[in-house]
């Protein structure tokens, strides 16, 4: 078991063909990705990377019959490229690309909704079942099957949450980067219920960031419907109030959504933080030996 | 990115919501043609700075006569404002914006932002303007109304409605209250904004809604499509580094320690602020390098960094991804040699090939601190910074 992704997705990409599209989908297929096929309007009927290109998602989903898509679109036509691939019939989109126009998010996040499709992203990492489905741009190598959940706002810093579970050996059930914009698709609510409900995973790992209320309303969550144990890690701890540290995300302001108010509110629920970067594996170590 | 107010102002005309008759100046000399186009016998001259707090600290004055409008842009132009909202530096003055006098008979509070947690656009409204709202927030949370709100909603005049009534606006000015919702939001969508403030929204002597301060932030990711706001970018108003990265693409914001710091991603870059933090260094910046540290993006890092005089050494945090380590510390040593930096550079990469980048590092012939654990590479940099 897993979430989201696993053996039996079927992957499209759009923007197959751009620089970034080819890229990672080369690292994709690598890592053994079912990629079926990618969409590029006016390259439809071409083949890339061995794999057919489509001028529509519509054509894609006729043709190779895909179960989710990855976005590599410029952010300025990923609204268009989310509702289209929404439409379409696809119910679970993984948007890569970071600079949406946030009032763009709102009107897709509504529909999304309405509709009944999962989104992830925008400005992710993306999704890994490590050993199974990279549907992202994270590095491969440094995942472990296993049975660690992790979900992230960031992407390098997800990174080290997984290299750590990797290094003491735990692995992870699946990773997901739910993006540092203030208007993502998924929330970490979203995926800890996910994880709750995946039998292999065993402890689940919430890297957090300053700004916005989140990890708060997460932490809420936990209390009261996660029964695994809960490691988080908020970073941001040092960094000075109404200053924007390149995440739309990471903004503290009038004094809400700071680190301190974060990691008070996840220890009162029950939440085990990590005080460190760098102690979020032995944190996890810990928790396990005593659980 | 923000606006000045009278660029603000020049929005508001455009959607119809009542603004004072005024103009801006650059120059001390057009002060006085300024007031006497404007007419009447007092007015307001204010300096335009991208902060709050102006009134207190000097930059807004009542005035009646035009000749001190011209001492008060002679006293202003070229100088820098500081308020509690700056930072010790102040904000340089290059405009002064020259008002038409309002009676004023009570101030109120307006202000929208996109509400991450309802993610909707969300009106905060208080009969307590011209104050600081926070304040208000905590003392009397009664007398503020959030009230979410969507774009070409059917219910929109009675949410206005709603924010009316805590307001404390008579049925005239309600009347006047519900389009100039509806024409806000039209603004905040239409121009791409993620906030707008008007604090204070005031009821003038004559019993009518007016908009005194004008507060605009423009969604930087949407700029692409709002050519005539870019075109509203004052680079006066910020850090000179800080511009200077964002045109290289980098994300920089300077701080106050002595620990340069080069990072990729933000959240590793504030993780490793933590970490320097944690062993007892001080960080000199926030740095995120991007997903692709190629040799000269890191030397452009390197520039911005060592521009700050306080930095005694760098440390360099690279999880190596989609790019490999190895070609990452060959982009750093080549970014070294041609900057020529004449600090400590400690570097940690982590992932893709780390070993090999490592060694790389290790046998070139500068002055590199390779150091693979982020702790030890943190302790190190520390360490060399007292």
């Amino acid at each position: 078991m897993s979430i989201l992704v696993n053996k039996e997705t079927r992957l499209i990409v759009q923007g197959f063909t751009g620089s970034q599209g080819t890229l990672h989908s080369e690292q994709s297929i690598e890592y053994g990705t079912n990629i079926v096929g990618g969409v590029t309007p006016g390259k439809g009927g071409k083949e890339h990377l061995g794999k057919p290109v489509f001028n529509s998602v519509k054509e894609a989903v006729d043709k190779v019959e895909p179960n989710a898509s990855i976005i590599f679109v410029p952010a300025r036509f990923c609204k268009d490229s989310i509702m289209e691939a929404a439409e379409a019939g696809i119910k679970l989109i993984i948007c890569i690309t970071e600079g949406v126009p946030t009032i763009d998010m709102l009107d897709v996040k509504k529909y999304v909704d309405n509709v009944g499709v999962r989104l992830i992203g925008p400005n992710c990492p993306g999704v890994i079942t490590p050993g199974e489905a990279k549907l992202g741009i994270m590095p491969g190598n440094i995942h472990l099957p296993g049975s660690i959940g992790i979900i992230s706002r960031s992407g390098t810093l997800t990174y080290e949450a997984v290299k750590q579970t990797t290094d003491l050996g735990f692995g992870q059930s699946s990773c997901v980067g739910i993006g540092g914009d203030p208007i993502p698709g998924s929330s970490f609510i979203d995926m800890l219920k996910l994880f709750e409900e995946d039998t292999q995973t065993e402890a689940i790992v919430m890297v957090g960031e300053i700004g916005g209320t989140a990890e708060e309303a997460a932490a809420e969550y936990i209390k009261d419907n996660i029964s695994k144990p809960v490691i988080s890690y908020i970073a941001g701890q040092t960094a000075p109030a109404g200053k924007r540290m390149g995440h739309a995300g990471a903004i503290i302001a009038g004094g809400k959504g700071t680190a301190a108010d974060k990691i008070s509110k996840l220890k009162e629920c029950g939440v085990h933080v990590a005080d460190n970067l760098v102690e979020i594996g032995n944190k996890v170590a810990e928790v396990l030996k005593t659980n | 990115m923000n606006l000045h107010e009278y660029q603000g102002k020049l929005l508001f005309a455009e959607y119809n919501l009542p603004v004072s008759k005024g103009k801006v100046i650059f120059d001390a000399k057009n002060a006085v043609d300024a007031c006497n186009e404007i007419g009447g016998t007092k007015w307001v001259v204010k300096a335009q700075v991208h902060a709050g707090g102006r009134g207190k600290a000097g930059g807004v004055e009542l005035i009646d006569s035009p000749e001190e409008a011209e001492a008060f842009a002679k006293r202003w132009l070229g100088k820098k404002l500081v308020t509690y909202q700056t930072d010790k530096e102040g904000q340089l003055v290059n405009s002064i914006l020259i008002e038409e006098c309002t009676n004023i008979s009570k101030e109120l509070y307006l202000s929208a932002v996109i509400d991450r947690d309802s993610q909707k656009i969300v009106f905060i409204g208080s009969s307590e303007g011209g104050v600081n709202i926070e304040e208000v927030a905590t003392n009397s949370p009664e007398k503020i109304i959030y009230q979410a709100v969507e774009f070409k909603d059917k219910s929109l005049p009675d949410h206005a409605k709603n924010i009316a009534n805590v307001l404390k606006l008579n049925d005239e000015q309600t009347n006047q209250f519900i389009p100039m919702i509806d024409n806000l939001l039209r603004l905040f969508v239409e121009k791409d904004l993620s906030l707008l403030e008007i604090n204070p929204l005031v009821i003038n002597s004559s019993g009518d809604l007016h908009c005194l301060d004008a507060k605009v932030n423009i969604d930087s990711n949407a700029l692409f499509r709002q050519p005539e706001l870019l075109e509203m970018h004052d680079e006066t108003q910020e850090d000179p580094r800080e511009a200077e990265a964002a045109k290289n693409d980098l994300s920089y914001v300077s701080l106050d320690g002595n620990i340069g710091c080069m990072v990729n991603g933000a959240g590793l870059a504030m993780g490793t602020m933590d970490t320097i933090k944690f062993f007892g260094g001080n960080p000199a910046n926030f740095l995120d390098v991007g997903g692709t540290a190629t040799q000269e993006r890191v030397a452009k890092a390197f520039k911005i960094i060592l521009k700050d005089p306080n930095v005694k050494v760098v440390l360099v945090n690279i999880f190596g991804g989609i790019v490999r380590c190895d070609v990452i510390a060959k982009g750093i040593i080549a970014a070294i040699k041609e900057v020529d930096i004449k600090v400590p550079v400690v570097v940690r990469l982590e992932g893709n090939n780390a070993d090999v980048g490592a060694k790389i590092l290790s046998k070139a012939n500068i002055k590199i601190e390779s150091i693979n654990s982020l702790s030890d590479a943190a302790k190190k940099a520390v360490e060399l910074a007292k």
